[in-house]
């Protein structure tokens, strides 16, 4: 009976432990995850320029948005269109990821919103993002 | 027989317990992971060491 329970404690410590290990992190680093973060990165050098001017804005559900577009020249404006358009595919793509990757589809939205806090949280000076519905300069 | 009565309740606490804890969403993980992705994207690890904060 005694090393019944000691069996017993052992193996919830064991499941305790596993769970603690399991919970510590989130899984960022599969391979589609880091295509996606490259694609980003890289469109990230021309989209900088846009959120200074204040063109694109940084939306509060994670995605960004056409905010003004009279302050890109006409010609541009296509091109600064497709680049919202791609980044946020992207960005959808990357939620459901890092969903998927940890095994938890249905944690997407919540990636999402901890997402969308964060990129606000941490827009540079003259950024504009967007809280309670209405565009706010950082 | 006896032993069954015992732990039988017990495991079956053991197991609920072990899907409560990972239905809950891992918010300050989440978080972290989010801060790293940015770093990444945004480049800027150097300049923003208040990143750390959720460790």
């Amino acid at each position: 009976m005694k090393a019944m329970i000691k069996f017993f404690v052992a193996i919830v410590a064991l499941i305790i432990a596993l769970n603690a290990s399991a919970a510590a992190d989130l899984e960022v680093n599969t391979p589609g995850i880091n295509t996606i973060k490259q694609s980003m990165q890289a469109r990230h050098a021309q989209l900088a320029a846009h959120y200074g001017s204040g063109a694109v804005g940084i939306t509060a559900d994670g995605m960004i948005a056409l905010r003004d577009a009279g302050v890109v020249p006409l010609p541009q404006r296509q091109a600064v269109n497709a680049l919202v358009a791609a980044e946020n595919n992207d960005r959808n793509a990357l939620y459901a990821e890092i969903a998927n990757a940890n095994g938890h589809p249905e944690w997407q939205a919540e990636i999402r919103s901890t997402f969308a806090q964060r990129w606000v949280e941490r827009a540079q000076p003259g950024w504009w993002v967007q809280s309670g519905g209405a565009w706010k300069q950082k | 027989m006896r032993k069954n009565l015992i732990v039988v309740p017990l495991a079956a606490l053991a197991l609920s317990a072990c899907v409560t804890i990972n239905i809950y969403f891992p918010a300050a993980a989440a978080e972290k992971a989010a801060d790293k992705i940015i770093d990444e994207v945004w480049q800027t690890q150097q300049d923003k060491p208040a990143a750390k904060e959720a460790k």
